[in-house]
């Protein structure tokens, strides 16, 4: 199949980072004959190409690697397991029969399939979507742009920049910045507490960059370039720190434009797919994996769903899995729940790829889930106390007496 | 020939000042008229004061003053861009605009704006009820009153429209000069000899469309102003794509006196906008966003549309109007110095600018001698970067989509950064493509774009590994200083 023009697959699949990747040489491995992949980068991958930093592939392949091995490694994998491969190829819609409209060098056309897997991953809340206000100077930029910048092209784009926020993400910011001889003047984090989990909230001090927590970008000033960032603390103190650049890092959200114009049903929370345990979407013929659905999770997270969905895919075509009737419906969450995947709950009991609920927090809080069904009858879940950007897990058998109809999920008695 | 050299030997018929869409416009007609012309642009690309940043609208001058000379360049601009924007290949969406009362005094106001639509020649305009309005645009939050609807208001591609002015201006022989600030200049009673960034430049006529800058301009080659320039600003806020969806026509609230107000409108290249808003400072150039502003912009849009609560804003940008003391336009020709300044357009420069091309055309032929209009000019037509007509992306050999957001293509860009005005800085390459101008923002293309772009922008989007760039941090003040000329 590579280099043929190929306009029929069994199951393509959208997206050929770790999710993507692990699914198609799954589905190889359960027999399924034609699996395509489609990437709009030159190269597939995913966003391990350019995070030039380790821990990837611990559990996945038995060693520690850096992101871009990883990739590369998932690419070699797929390849000897006959997964074709398409590179620089947008899928520009989806449409029902399953088929997919695809835009590449060569022009427009169309690809069908009997499942397809969307696995288009996350991108980062910009700038723009932040609303920071001041001057629109160049050196404003994401991690991932970043990331590309330095380890895809060997380029400096700042020399003292700041970055924002302080999730896994901002501190891989810094060791992207390390790697080039980039000395961040400062970390800054409107909380007043770091989000990523220890010990990655070690590295600034390690590092020896000051750790601003409660601390607001409100202005960023320059002409062509950045030359300053004007900040406020918690404590209504303005002060203007000089710099280059600005990292906005984090605050991930789904690359999922592709849902806005086609038939399936998003999930107004999480922006992604509604999906149910198997990762099927509300056509049936669709699935979804990886952190489309969940923003956000590591490498090694999606590799292991995409893998799980993959078989859930494989056993789809062999017509073993329930539809979607007397299905339990997470409707809604309450604040300050974030979101909760999946919605959708079938009452087929086989082991599904997504085994578990998954929510997250939209700020630290503590108190007892519960899972209020339209009818009155609740189910409790569990007690949490954690902060947001951290994952909260509940296993589906919880779910088990729940029976089908629409719910919400509520957080009972925080402090 | 874009960028010609430096200093230069030959005498033109006009030297234009400033590259916004008024002097493209101008160069394009009288090139057109047959006259040898350069345009002079002190930053790095064309577009980059007044008219990076407005609404879009092709206006049809409705609400302007009847039988000022601003309603009549607006008349004359709209029927020329109706007459040529096929030829140029630019896009035209027939939206419509309503304008909507949402308070009784504003409903108090229809009939007179009405009255003064049809004093400006605009007769189709149709009263509406809230139920009528509410037909046709189902979205909108039900407290709306009353209003009117003007068929004729459209959309056009702000950035395209006045490029394509000055690339039929190029491709007719016109000069383009960037990065050539005008820093002095004389008359000796038949010709002017301007000293520029880039070396001399000898006239017979110099135009000033230096729009933020053109009471400074005045000051610096005639020593004297009619009007001193106090920029308004307006920031705006675009949604992504599917909130496009939410309005067909151009939503306009009742003007006032000073402002057209915040409108929520469709672009041409399928978002939805929403501001201006009309904030006065002193500062010609920093057109600065802050939170609290866009906050309020996204919040008077959801009670314009209340749908919009759950769409997401991808973008957001300010630009600045050259507002004078008076409302109107301030163009005036001084004979004796064969010299005429246009200034004082804001809002509606967009649509007036061929209308005032024609107008300055007229003024020069009284100080000038005659010349004979191009008997078949040349008739570029620009590539479509509007959602109205087929992409680049779906054409053969387009060389794969860069930008995945805006579905911006290999070729798309390459053609932006080689043509006969190529891209000299980002931001350029942004308003030729649209390249880093969707949902996120270049987090995915920007390392594709910089290397792309290597070596071709005066600010590159990033140093080499072996070429750090050095420049030492200056204040905001100084900056401003530097450029203040």
């Amino acid at each position: 199949m590579p280099g043929e023009p190929c306009d029929r697959a069994d199951v393509a699949i959208v997206g050929g980072g770790p999710a993507g990747l692990a699914a198609a040489v799954r589905l190889r491995s359960r027999g399924v004959d034609r699996v395509l992949v489609i990437d709009r980068e030159p190269e597939a991958g995913g966003i391990p190409r350019h995070c030039g930093h380790y821990p990837f592939g611990v559990r996945e392949f038995g060693r520690l690697m850096k992101g871009p091995a990883y990739a590369r490694r998932n690419v070699e994998v797929a390849q000897a397991a006959g997964v074709g491969i398409m590179t620089g190829t947008t899928v520009t819609a989806l449409g029902e029969g399953p088929q997919l409209t695809v835009s590449s060098g060569g022009g427009v056309r169309s690809i069908r399939a009997d499942r397809v897997l969307l696995c288009t991953g996350v991108r980062e809340t910009s700038r723009a979507q932040r609303m920071i206000g001041g001057t629109k100077p160049g050196g404003v930029m994401s991690t991932g742009a970043l990331q590309g910048l330095v380890y895809l092209q060997s380029l400096r784009p700042f020399r003292r920049p700041v970055v924002l926020g302080t999730e896994l993400v901002s501190f891989s910011a810094l060791m992207t910045c390390r790697h080039l001889g980039i000395r961040p003047v400062a970390m800054i984090e409107p909380n007043r507490t770091i989000t990523a989990r220890a010990p990655a909230g070690l590295y600034p001090r390690l590092f020896g960059i000051p750790l601003l927590l409660g601390t607001q970008i409100i202005e960023i000033c320059g002409d062509r370039r950045v030359e300053a960032v004007i900040v406020r603390e918690d404590d209504g103190r303005v002060r203007t720190i000089e710099t280059d650049g600005v990292i906005v890092s984090g605050q991930f959200r789904p690359e999922a434009a592709l849902l806005s114009g086609s038939h399936l049903a998003v999930d107004p929370r999480t922006g992604g797919p509604e999906i149910d345990q198997f990762g099927r979407c509300s056509d049936p013929a669709f699935f979804a994996a990886g952190n489309m659905l969940h923003p956000v999770e590591t490498a090694g997270w999606c590799w292991r769903e995409g893998r799980a969905v993959a078989d859930a895919i494989a056993d789809s075509l062999e017509a073993r899995i329930g539809d979607r009737v007397n299905a339990l419906r997470i409707a809604d969450v309450a604040d300050p729940l974030k979101y909760v995947v999946p919605q959708v709950i079938v009452p087929d009991r086989r082991p599904a790829p997504i085994d578990r609920l998954q929510m997250r927090l939209e700020r630290p809080a503590h108190g007892r889930l519960v899972l209020r069904k339209t009818d009155g009858e609740m189910t409790v879940l569990g007690a949490v106390d954690t902060r947001p950007e951290r994952r909260i897990t509940v296993p589906l058998e919880k779910l088990a007496s729940a029976g089908p109809g629409e719910a919400r999920i509520v957080l009972e008695g925080e402090a | 020939m874009p960028d010609g050299g430096c200093a230069m030997s030959e005498t033109l018929d006009a030297a234009i000042i400033g590259g916004g869409v008024i002097g493209c416009a101008i160069a394009r007609r009288l090139t057109l008229e047959g006259r040898r012309v350069a345009l002079l642009e002190k930053a790095p690309d064309i577009l980059d004061g007044a008219s990076k940043g407005n609404s879009a609208i092709l206006h049809t001058g409705f609400d302007a003053p009847p039988g000022s000379l601003e309603a009549e360049c607006i008349a004359r601009g709209y029927a020329e861009f109706r007459a040529i924007h096929a030829r140029l290949g630019l896009p035209l969406i027939e939206a419509g605009a309503l304008v909507l009362a949402w308070s009784e005094q504003e409903e108090g106001r229809l009939d007179t704006l009405m009255d003064k639509a049809r004093a400006n020649g605009i007769d189709n305009v149709e009263p509406l009820s809230a139920a009528q309005i509410r037909a046709l645009e189902p979205n909108l939050a039900e407290s709306v009153r009353a209003g009117f609807r003007v068929p004729d208001e459209h959309l056009v591609d702000p950035w395209s429209t006045p490029y394509a002015y000055l690339l039929q201006a190029v491709e007719n022989g016109a000069v383009v000069m960037r990065d050539c600030a005008v820093t002095g200049g004389s008359f000796d009673g038949r010709h002017w000899e301007l000293a520029t960034a880039r070396g001399r430049v000898r006239a017979r006529v110099v135009i000033n469309a230096a729009g933020l800058y053109g009471d400074r301009v005045d000051a610096l080659l005639i020593g004297e102003s009619d009007f001193s320039i106090r920029p308004r600003k307006g920031q705006f806020i675009v949604f992504d794509k599917p909130a496009a969806g939410l309005a067909k026509h151009i939503l306009l609230p009742v003007p006032t006196q000073t402002t057209k107000g915040i409108v929520v409108c469709r672009t041409a290249f399928g978002n939805l906008l929403v501001g201006p808003t009309a904030e006065e400072q002193d500062d010609r150039r920093a057109a600065t966003v802050d939170t609290a502003t866009l906050q309020r912009l996204k919040e008077a849009g959801e009670r314009i549309l209340p749908a919009l609560a759950t769409q997401d804003v991808i973008a957001v940008y300010a630009g600045l109007r050259p507002a004078t003391e008076q409302a109107d336009y301030r163009i005036r020709a001084r004979n004796a110095l064969n010299y005429v300044t246009v200034g004082g357009i804001r809002s509606t420069g967009l649509t007036s600018a061929l209308g005032t091309a024609h107008h300055v055309h007229e003024l020069c032929a009284q100080m000038d001698v005659a010349a004979e209009p191009l008997a078949d000019p040349v008739w570029p037509r620009v590539g479509n970067i509007s959602e109205h007509a087929a992409r680049d992306w779906s054409e053969p050999g387009n060389g794969g989509i860069v930008c995945h957001c805006e579905l911006v293509t290999r070729r798309e860009i390459e053609v932006a950064l080689e043509g006969p005005l190529g891209a000299k800085s980002l931001a350029g390459l942004k308003r030729r493509t649209r390249v880093t101008m969707g949902r996120c923002q270049g987090f995915y293309c920007t390392a594709q774009l910089a290397a792309m772009t290597a070596g071709r922008f005066v600010v590159p989007m990033a140093a080499g590994e072996d070429q750090p760039t050095d420049r030492r941090p200056t204040s905001r003040k100084q900056a401003d200083k530097t450029d203040a000329r």
